[in-house]
């Protein structure tokens, strides 16, 4: 892969209230320098209806729209319209969204957008639950992971939906993961997904310290076991059938990564195997559906 | 140019002469043929308006809130369960102080299931910071729909137009319409005061403290506060220049009376009938119409009351444990008053029911003969 320089433009300033560890902080200042200053973001509620401050002030030196929980779809296809009316085609209309605002309440208005293929990127910021409440159980959990609502007397059931599969088949023109561990591949899809029109999703996962029971330090290496143990391989999807998955040459077991998290610490032997079986049939269905690309 | 057309087409005509800048929309019986007809309006290219057709109320109005921040003029139309579906939004839409114009077409909420004409919809919206004005005909729809864009940019509300189901909606009556010039010269392009601006970045709807949140609440008071004298204005200037217009009230018949009728929406057109025959047949009544609810026009009521000693008030609409919604705001208005007239509230017509000129007569000879009301809310038109 060609090696990228990281701009220089720092978009997230200093003073914002986002933990210590916060792996969403790093993607937030990632994703932000591959946005550029052309950009309007919109926030659903989230850990960043706070984390940019309080009235009168903000972190964020691009506008900033804070729009309701269920609203990131709906409320980035009106600023679009908006700013199309006015005649900027250029600013780019981003919706920052968490994983309860796009697995869950907002998917809704994030499918009716998708299908219309509305022109913005939609960034999910998956930290795997609700974590500005407090770190209950969401549809993007997963399984077998303790949260307030999941207790460890009856943890998670069921594995995490697969929010990338819905959003390729809307067949939009673009569909990324990524996650800190890897800067550049993240900031060149961001970018990637910046040149492109039309509904353009990325998945960013995003550590998060206090909500997975993980010490500050290791946020970044969580970030890289999630990827290579394959719970969250990094891919891209073109137009709903065109996947290019990014081979990771240093697979390691699930277990390492569960094992460095305090809300995996009750599990089984066997749960673990579960997981493991889990991961490898969701990369079996990956790969597949990879190979399936029409030449 | 005057058209035969029915209440969901005057609408449309609003929208299209207030040169409207993004519609977002989703159906509803009977709001249905305002969507269709803008869609037929707008396909065609010649307007630059986009219009989103989303896939639910929700995020009609979400879609809007984006819109309308990023400094355009935009518009939706609704009815019934999808008005309540808005219900957030709409309490977002008057927090940002975005000027969208709504127009709601009254409609029964379920259970069961019911399409024609009731209140309660957009009543059960008080609360949540939205101007209410409500119309008789539809030349006075097409009319508010103009006269709303200039109210809500001036006062950075939100304002909803609300028309009775099928009575107007889907009922044509010869609607004068204005050319596209009257209605620019009338209504000039919206201008925001703040917006979307890259070169100048701005937070929208930041999270306050107990510190600053409850400033914001009374700066959207003080709004309201300014709308009976701006809507005054603006409609005084519409009167000027199309030669009719709408009070936030309507006195009709004798100057003076005994009995005042108070009545919204396509009722009055019913009374003014039946006030007119009664007078005839020498009864001490009045009609009263109340255009605008939200802000409820209290000075405007007082002032028209003079020595009316009952008021009949009917109400297509129904607060359970309450009675009829527009009877308790009048309760509120006249409490603190030294004289007091009686209030007789009646509630009639739910989901629909014709409130025809014998219930209304029947209203007006109950107030007649009762010294005060025998009930709270008096029923009208009830099978027993």
């Amino acid at each position: 892969m060609k090696k990228m320089e990281i701009p220089l433009s720092e978009n997230l300033g200093h003073g914002h209230l986002a933990c210590a560890g916060c792996g969403a902080a790093v993607s937030m200042r990632l994703t932000l320098k591959a946005l550029g200053e052309k950009t309007v973001m919109i926030f659903p509620a989230s850990c960043w209806s706070i984390i940019p401050g309080f009235w009168p002030y903000s972190s964020i030196r691009i506008p900033v729209v804070h729009a309701g929980f269920v609203t990131g779809g709906a409320t980035a296809s009106g600023v679009r319209a908006a700013l199309d009316i006015r005649g900027d085609h250029e600013t780019v209309v981003a919706v920052w969204a968490g994983d309860g605002a796009t697995f869950d309440i907002g998917l809704q208005a994030l499918s009716g957008a998708a299908e219309r293929n509305e022109d913005f990127i939609y960034i999910c910021n998956d930290n795997e639950g609700y974590m500005n409440t407090g770190t209950q159980r969401s549809s993007a959990t997963p399984l077998f992971a303790w949260t307030t609502t999941t207790p460890v007397t009856k943890p998670k059931e069921n594995p995490k939906k697969d929010i990338m599969a819905i959003m390729a088949d809307h067949q939009i023109p673009y569909a990324a993961t990524a996650t800190i561990a890897y800067p550049e591949d993240l900031l060149r899809k961001v970018e990637k997904a910046r040149s492109i029109r039309g509904t353009r999703f990325i998945h960013l996962l995003s550590p998060c310290s206090p909500g997975w029971r993980i010490p500050s330090e290791i946020t970044i290496k969580v970030s890289r076991l999630a990827v290579r143990s394959r719970v969250f391989p990094l891919y891209e999807i073109e137009n709903g059938i065109s996947y290019t998955i990014r081979e990771e040459p240093h697979v390691v077991p699930v277990k390492e990564y569960l094992r460095l998290q305090g809300r995996f610490s009750h599990l089984t032997d066997l749960e673990i195997e579960v997981i493991q079986e889990n991961v490898e049939r969701t990369w079996e269905r990956l790969t597949r559906k990879a190979s399936l690309k029409l030449k | 140019m005057k058209k035969v057309i029915t209440g969901n087409q005057a609408v449309a005509y609003g929208v299209i002469l207030s040169r409207v800048d993004v519609i977002s929309a989703y159906p509803i019986t009977p709001q249905t043929t305002i969507v269709e007809e803008l869609s037929e309006l707008t396909a065609s290219g010649r307007m630059k308006t986009v219009f989103l057709k989303v896939e639910s109320e929700h995020s009609a109005m979400a879609a809007l809130i984006g819109a309308s921040t990023g400094g355009v003029r935009c518009f939706t139309a609704t009815s019934s369960h999808g008005l309540a579906y808005m219900h957030e939004m709409l309490h977002w839409a008057s927090g940002a102080r975005l000027p969208i114009v709504l127009v709601n077409v009254n409609r029964a909420i379920a259970p069961p299931w019911n399409i024609w004409s009731d209140q309660s919809d957009s009543l059960s919206q008080r609360d949540t910071g939205w101007v209410q004005l409500y119309c008789e005909h539809n030349q006075e729809v097409l009319d508010t729909v103009l006269q709303a864009y200039r109210i809500a940019e001036s006062v950075k509300l939100p304002v909803m137009v609300v028309l009775d189901a099928y009575v107007l909606s889907h009922t044509s009556e010869p609607v004068e319409i204005p050319t596209a010039e009257e209605v620019d010269a009338f209504l000039p392009p919206y201008c925001p005061e703040y917006t979307i601006d890259t070169q100048e970045p701005m937070a929208f709807s930041t999270i306050a403290t107990p510190d600053h949140f409850l400033e914001f609440r009374y700066k959207i008071q003080k709004a309201m506060e300014q709308v009976p004298e701006i809507a005054k204005k603006v409609n005084d200037e519409f009167r000027s220049r199309f030669n009719r217009g709408y009070g936030a009230i309507e006195r009709y018949g004798k100057e003076e009376a005994d009995i005042l009728l108070m009545t919204s929406g396509t009722v009055t057109g019913t009374s003014r009938i039946v006030v007119e025959k009664l007078n005839r047949k020498g009864y001490d009544v009045c009609g009263l119409k109340i255009k605008r609810f939200r802000p409820f026009p209290v000075e405007e009521i007082c002032k028209e009351i003079k020595g009316a000693k009952k008021v009949a008030i009917i109400d297509r609409n129904l607060s359970a444990g309450v009675g009829g919604i527009f009877a308790q705001e009048l309760r509120a208005s006249l409490y603190s008053r030294e004289k007091r007239p009686q209030i007789f509230g009646f509630v009639s017509g739910l989901g629909g029911r014709d409130i025809t000129p014998e219930l209304i007569e029947e209203a007006i000879q109950y107030t007649v003969d009762h010294p005060q009301p025998e009930e709270e809310i008096l029923w009208l038109g009830l099978k027993k």
